[in-house]
């Protein structure tokens, strides 16, 4: 095994162009690992809930526009109305399921988001098949540096995106009415209801926000690269993965750990093979949550 | 009237195979059933700390045992005694590295990283050439007749099932199990109080490692495929079911695993069947409902209801008392 582990580095190094490739690459896919990500902070924040069904949102986002894609609509319909549905589907099950662990013990939500997950994965499996579809918006290709480097134009606009909605929801949440409704609820939810605030609603309007920016990110995932019914846990984990190394409330460095995941996954894609990167996701995700511990351990605190 | 109980269940358990001989694996199953729910309430009721990737030992366990049984070139019944040894070896010391570093999380982060670790074992499995990378391992055929292989396996699990059992019922009446419900109720405290927290968590956890590394030697035997994501590393069925069955018997107490277990395993093996492929979809609104509407479990329902019956129905609580 240890072989073609070092010639794949040998590569690298003889071709130190390879490695801008990569990492370029996988800064895009970066980008949408912060778009999950962003909506697990702010659910996390907000709610105290960390959401396992998040992967199967973007999954759900990613289906929506395949098949709206695959029925004639250009990408930029199709995108937006994903957003939309999944939108809807984030306070669907708001209502039905999360309204009702939301001020319980974080083991009932973990249990129960667990099973969302587990239904929503399911069901995909049940009514779109189990294979790994993908859709080709039709875009093209950057290539840089006498095509050594290759840029999906569909990443590089995915990474604009992420930009985009990282500043559009940093500036809702700092000005907007709403916005303050929710970091108000946040701090202090008893205290924002003796304020009038509708708490159950900004609860719901949470949800619903993180599964929309979940299904954005699976409207690009599709294209830019593949979906699956069982694609969910391992965007669950890179979120969550993110919002731990970037701490709560941080957008800016929420967008920066999600580049350098991605970066550090289609690195270790490489070196390691594809068939261990899932697994490389999860071990790191495993020592990110043990070294932030062991810093904290320092000063007799743990993670909360 | 306990001893006689106890001898009820026992004497009933020793005749099952034998009237009902065309279920003798079910029955196995169900014993296999009783190891995870009693294994996962041991950290996941009694300790509060709720592991979502426990099923990592089951996997390490299976791949050792038939590792063992593969290349030490023995007979069938010595080198399916060493793997199984070998199994829950590796499991414990497997559970003495990764719990030293896991289990000072707490919460959450316990729960994602356990559920992390799992899936990872589950894909690095499937990546090894040296254990069948993704086709599998398939463990050596039982020599003898398939009657006598499920009766030869079934005892085997009883076995494990009564020795966990008892095990558990002498740990939680004694000092291990109020420390384990101390450090449930409040870490913190319990530290201060002068419990070494770190070595209770990881002794419970390699208990727990134990039994669920033999278990998953006898029961990649028992399925005969060991596949790395569907059978060894199974999070989304043994993996999941663990937590369900705990949950419905009702967490931390001794019968609430057990009691889980059974309901758990009888509707599943009565209803699954007519479900088709919507199993697993089941399986997922049956873990919503169940956090949802019902997150006390059967033994937790029982003993909001009538607080005197649950106490004389052998809780751990109640047993540690006295």
């Amino acid at each position: 095994m240890s072989i073609p582990v070092l010639s794949n580095l040998n590569l690298l190094f003889d071709q130190p162009i390879l490695l801008v490739d990569l990492v370029a690459n996988g800064f895009m896919i970066g980008a949408i690992f912060a778009l999950a990500a962003f909506g697990m902070a702010l659910v996390w924040g907000v709610m105290n809930i960390i959401n396992i069904a998040q992967g199967e949102f973007v999954m759900l986002g990613g289906f929506v526009t395949l098949f709206l894609m695959e029925a004639g609509m250009p990408a930029v319909i199709s995108v937006p109305l994903a957003v939309a549905v999944l939108f809807i589907v984030g306070g669907g099950f708001y209502y039905l399921v999360i309204d009702r662990v939301v001020d319980r013990d974080m083991f009932s939500s973990v249990l129960a988001t667990f099973g969302i997950s587990i239904l929503l994965s399911q069901l995909s499996n049940q009514f779109f098949g189990a294979d790994v579809r993908t859709v080709d918006p039709g875009l093209g290709t950057w290539l840089l540096a006498d095509g050594m480097v290759s840029l999906p134009w569909v990443k590089l606009i995915a990474f604009i995106l992420t930009l985009v909605i990282g500043v559009g929801l940093w500036l809702f949440l700092k000005s907007s009415r709403l916005g303050q409704a929710i970091r108000a609820t946040a701090q202090n939810p008893r205290a924002a209801r003796v304020l009038g605030i509708n708490t159950r609603r900004v609860y719901a309007l949470t949800y619903s926000l993180n599964a929309a920016l979940c299904g954005a990110a699976g409207g690009l995932v599709v294209m830019a690269w593949a979906i699956h019914p069982y694609m969910g846990l391992p965007y669950t984990v890179r979120s969550f993965m993110v919002v731990i190394v970037a701490g709560l409330g941080n957008l800016p460095g929420v967008v920066l750990a999600g580049l350098g995941l991605g970066a550090a996954e289609n690195l270790a894609g490489f070196i390691l093979g594809a068939e261990f990167q899932i697994a490389f996701v999860f071990c790191l995700m495993i020592l990110v949550l043990v070294w932030r511990n062991m810093m904290l351990k320092r000063k007799r605190k743990y993670l909360k | 009237m306990k001893q006689l109980g106890y001898g009820i269940l026992i004497g009933i358990s020793l005749v099952a195979p034998f009237v009902f001989p065309e279920f003798r694996t079910q029955l196995s199953f169900l014993w296999v059933m009783v190891i995870f729910a009693l294994t996962w309430d041991i950290l996941g009721g009694q300790m509060g700390y709720n592991s979502f990737g426990n099923v990592l030992f089951v996997g390490v366990g299976m791949y050792a045992c038939a590792v063992v049984q593969r290349d030490m070139g023995l007979d069938y019944f010595s080198s399916l005694f060493i793997g199984v040894l070998v199994a829950g070896g590796l499991a414990v010391a497997l559970a003495l590295v990764v719990g030293n570093a896991l289990l000072d999380l707490r919460g959450h982060y316990f729960a994602i990283g356990t559920l992390g670790l799992g899936v990872a074992a589950g894909e690095i499995a499937g990546g090894w050439d040296f254990i069948g990378a993704g086709s599998g391992m398939v463990p050596p055929l039982y020599p003898g007749p398939l009657d006598s292989r499920d009766l030869f396996f079934y005892f085997q699990l009883f076995a494990v099932a009564v020795v966990l059992f008892s095990t558990l019922r002498w740990l939680y009446g004694g000092r291990f199990g109020l420390a384990l419900n101390a450090i449930r109720d409040d870490e913190d405290k319990a530290e201060a109080l002068g419990i070494y927290t770190t070595r209770y968590k990881t002794a419970a956890w390699c208990l727990a490692a134990l039994f669920l590394g033999v278990t998953g030697g006898l029961l990649g035997n028992v399925i005969g495929f060991i596949d790395p994501k569907d059978v060894a590393f199974a999070g989304s069925t043994f993996g999941v079911w663990m937590i369900i069955m705990v949950i419905t018997g009702g967490k931390g107490t001794l019968w609430g695993p057990v009691l889980g277990a059974v309901v758990f395993h009888v509707t599943q093996e009565l209803f699954w069947t007519f479900l088709f492929g919507w199993q697993r979809v089941a399986l997922g609104l049956l873990i919503i409902a169940i956090a949802v509407l019902f997150p006390q479990g059967i033994l937790g329902w029982v003993r909001e209801h009538w607080p005197k019956d649950a106490d004389t129905m052998g809780q751990a609580k109640s047993d540690s008392q006295r």
